[in-house]
């Protein structure tokens, strides 16, 4: 049966189940945007609403550190090293970016795995390589396994600036937030491949909400929500994998171990969430040589201003030439499905893809600009 | 508004249209140029000019040489011309050995053979070493009309939307080999398109406009088929044409083949009953990819495959590689 044809048959399956008004949160850019560019939105009945969660490592950076960033990018004899994402994701003036910076003098290079970043180190001795260290835990590994080839290698110019994040804290602080109503969460398969079945077990087990592990073909995605819809129509909340052909329920123990030799949980700050306690991953101290936060004196948001909530625009209206736009930017409530991207007063009028006010609208795994790119036309 | 160019001005999206649109137009706009045509149209004359700066020189599928000559030809193609001669700058890093020079030439030689083209002036300049990517070519060209097409304002619901071949194959392709992922498995489409057009437009099939989607890609070039126009285009997602190999590649760069760049394809807005024979003309990989419609004026549309429509818009600034 071809692909379409088996979508529309699980849509119609959607569609026989008993349902409430439910409230489906996906937590992973990949889901977001692959959700918003087949439209399963509008195939799915009017009670079910997908909410996007901090699934987009980008968006969820909190202010303070991109805009360390781009000071850190204009350092003498600094090369940063970057994924493309983080290029143009604004700073608190407007227009501001690693872009901008980078037609300013900086030397900022886009490359596609920190391997990269560490040749780059070994071709330019005289400089000082920074990777900027930014996802979950799919991209972990890969940044823990360059600081070990670095340090195998001698290669003392190159570092990480470690912004990298853990899914599992931030889903505990955005249920125990006020006011939450989601339903059931389709868990993100490229973190679930490294962490495996039992990094989601908490969902049913102490919080009795459910989740499905789910692929990125429409068809994949479709299978994940129909699961999950089911076990809340049931009331018999469980974690299913809707991913086996990549996610083991013991997920990647190799990648887990080079993790874990390379990097120690601490305390993170996230945008629209705030500080969260082991939420972070830090270079283990045996590694200090290779921590940027440590050579260029960089603070993270996990280690100042704790406690500092971090509504997304309070914190970003304070530092902010343009106070009065920035200061309306929604993207603390989008990151935790408090607003859709539509209803930020700023959506697609003053904040668009081509000129960004925050960082939803403009990573390629955002729920703005998923939802500017792929919005309906009906 | 920004106060200095960044690189999102040089992809060939919106913020492109916005630099020309300022401060060109702004400056020394004229009926020819207001056009913005693939290249100018004088009478009997058509006049286009494109400079290269592709890193890395050498790519899967072709060089910067290569590229440098099927660019102008095929812009004066476009234009209904046939294209005659061509002129060559160069702006060379120094410290670029001679072999690599040679080879680019060479290359460029064996296109404008390939295209029935002469390169016929030229000019060289060497620049410190850092202040280029090594080398970076322009080249202009003239050619003689031979079918005007009569463009937009020809354009009427229900004409057909066809592409001569597969989708994104040239970005994909450089962007790999910068990478240094998977290089060689996707190649680059480019190729002059010269001889095609000829065929398209002596087949007395009505064709309204052509245009080879290049920086930007297919759907940046149908936006601007309908950019300020009172027609729509409506796509079919699953008939556009795109090598199994190039769509993987895109998904794992984040990347979306319909704003990659092609260099040796055309876009063709035909009159519906002629859509047949031109795909017959164009080959096995052709295919009608849509439909201009009432619907949605100024917009394009694309329909999904699981039934669902969205707009498609330019692109806003260069795609960048993602993250996972």
């Amino acid at each position: 049966m071809p692909s379409a044809e088996r979508c529309r048959s699980l849509l119609r399956a959607i569609e026989a189940l008993p349902l409430a008004e439910t409230q489906i949160m996906e937590v992973c850019g990949t889901h977001t945007m692959a959700i918003a560019k087949a439209g399963i939105r509008s195939l799915l009945p009017p009670q079910v609403r997908l909410l996007s969660g901090p699934g987009c490592p980008v968006c969820v950076t909190p202010q303070e550190d991109i805009d360390a960033i781009l000071e850190l990018a204009m350092e003498r004899d600094v090369i940063l090293s970057s994924y493309g994402d983080m290029l143009r994701v604004p700073g608190s003036r407007r227009g501001d970016s690693l872009l901008r910076r980078r037609a300013l003098g900086a030397d900022v290079r886009i490359v596609y795995s920190p391997m990269d970043a560490l040749e780059i180190a070994a071709q330019e001795p005289g400089k000082q390589v920074v990777f900027l260290g930014i996802g979950f835990e799919t991209t972990a590994p890969g940044t823990a396994a360059a600081i070990l080839a670095a340090r195998e290698r001698g290669l003392r110019n190159f570092s990480v600036l470690s912004l990298l994040k853990s899914v599992e804290p931030a889903l505990r602080t955005l249920m125990a937030g006020e006011g939450f109503a989601v339903d059931g969460f389709l868990c993100p398969g490229h973190v679930a491949t490294i962490i495996g079945e039992k990094g989601f077990r908490f969902l049913p087990e102490e919080y009795h909400i459910p989740g499905v592990i789910g692929g990125f073909e429409p068809e994949e995605i479709l299978t994940a929500i129909w699961l999950l819809l089911k076990q809340i129509a049931e009331k018999d909340p469980k974690l299913r994998n809707a991913y086996p052909r990549a996610v083991r329920p013991e997920g990647n123990p190799i990648a887990l171990r080079v993790m874990e030799q390379c990097l120690e949980p601490a305390p993170a700050r996230w945008r629209g969430l705030g500080m969260i306690p082991a939420s972070g991953f830090r270079l283990r101290e045996a590694l200090s040589g290779w921590d940027a936060e440590k050579r260029f004196a960089f603070r993270t948001g996990g280690a100042r201003e704790a406690g500092k909530k971090d509504g997304c625009g309070s914190c970003r209206g304070e530092t902010a030439a343009g106070g009065a736009v920035l200061s309306a930017c929604r993207c603390g409530d989008v990151i935790t499905g408090r607003l859709r991207p539509t209803g930020c007063p700023l959506f697609g009028k003053v904040c668009t893809p081509e000129d960004p006010v925050g960082p939803c609208m403009v990573s390629g795994e955002g729920a703005c600009a998923a939802e500017y790119k792929y919005r309906d036309v009906l | 508004m920004e106060d200095i160019i960044t690189l999102d001005y040089g992809s060939g999206g919106m913020k492109t249209s916005r630099l020309i649109e300022r401060y060109i137009l702004g400056s020394f706009g004229n009926t020819v140029l207001n056009q913005l045509g693939d290249g100018a149209v004088l009478g009997e004359l058509a006049f286009s000019t494109d400079s290269f700066v592709v890193d890395p020189l050498f790519f899967p599928g072709g060089d910067i040489g290569k590229l440098a000559v099927c660019g102008t030809v095929n812009d004066l193609a476009m234009c209904g011309a046939e294209p005659q001669y061509l002129s060559c700058a160069m702006i060379i890093e120094e410290g670029l050995p001679f072999e690599t020079l040679e080879r680019v030439l060479r290359s460029m030689g064996s296109a404008a053979e390939a295209a029935g083209v002469q390169i016929v002036t030229g000019d060289t300049k060497v620049v410190e070493k850092g202040r280029g990517d090594g080398l970076y070519l322009n080249t202009a060209g003239i050619g003689t009309v031979r079918h005007p097409l009569p463009g937009l304002k020809a354009v009427v619901p229900g004409d057909a939307v066809l592409v001569s071949g597969t989708v994104g194959d040239h970005g994909t392709a450089v962007m790999l080999a910068r990478s240094g992922m998977m290089e060689g498995e996707i190649l680059s489409d480019c190729c002059p398109l010269n001889r095609l057009t000829e065929r398209i437009l002596s087949s007395g099939a009505a064709v309204r406009i052509l245009r080879d989607p290049t920086r930007g890609g297919v759907a940046t070039t149908l936006n601007e088929f309908t950019e300020r126009q009172p027609f729509g285009i409506e796509l079919t997602e699953e008939c556009v044409p795109i090598r199994p190999g190039v769509r993987a590649a895109c998904e794992m760069l984040g990347l979306d083949p319909l704003y990659c760049a092609n260099e040796g394809k055309l876009l063709a807005v035909c009159a519906p009953e002629d859509a047949e024979g031109l795909l017959e003309i164009m080959g096995p990989e052709a295919a009608q990819i849509g439909t201009v419609t009432e619907n949605a004026p100024g917009r394009v549309v694309m329909r999904t495959g699981l039934g669902g429509r969205r707009i498609l818009q330019k692109l806003a600034g260069a795609q960048l590689p993602r993250i996972c």
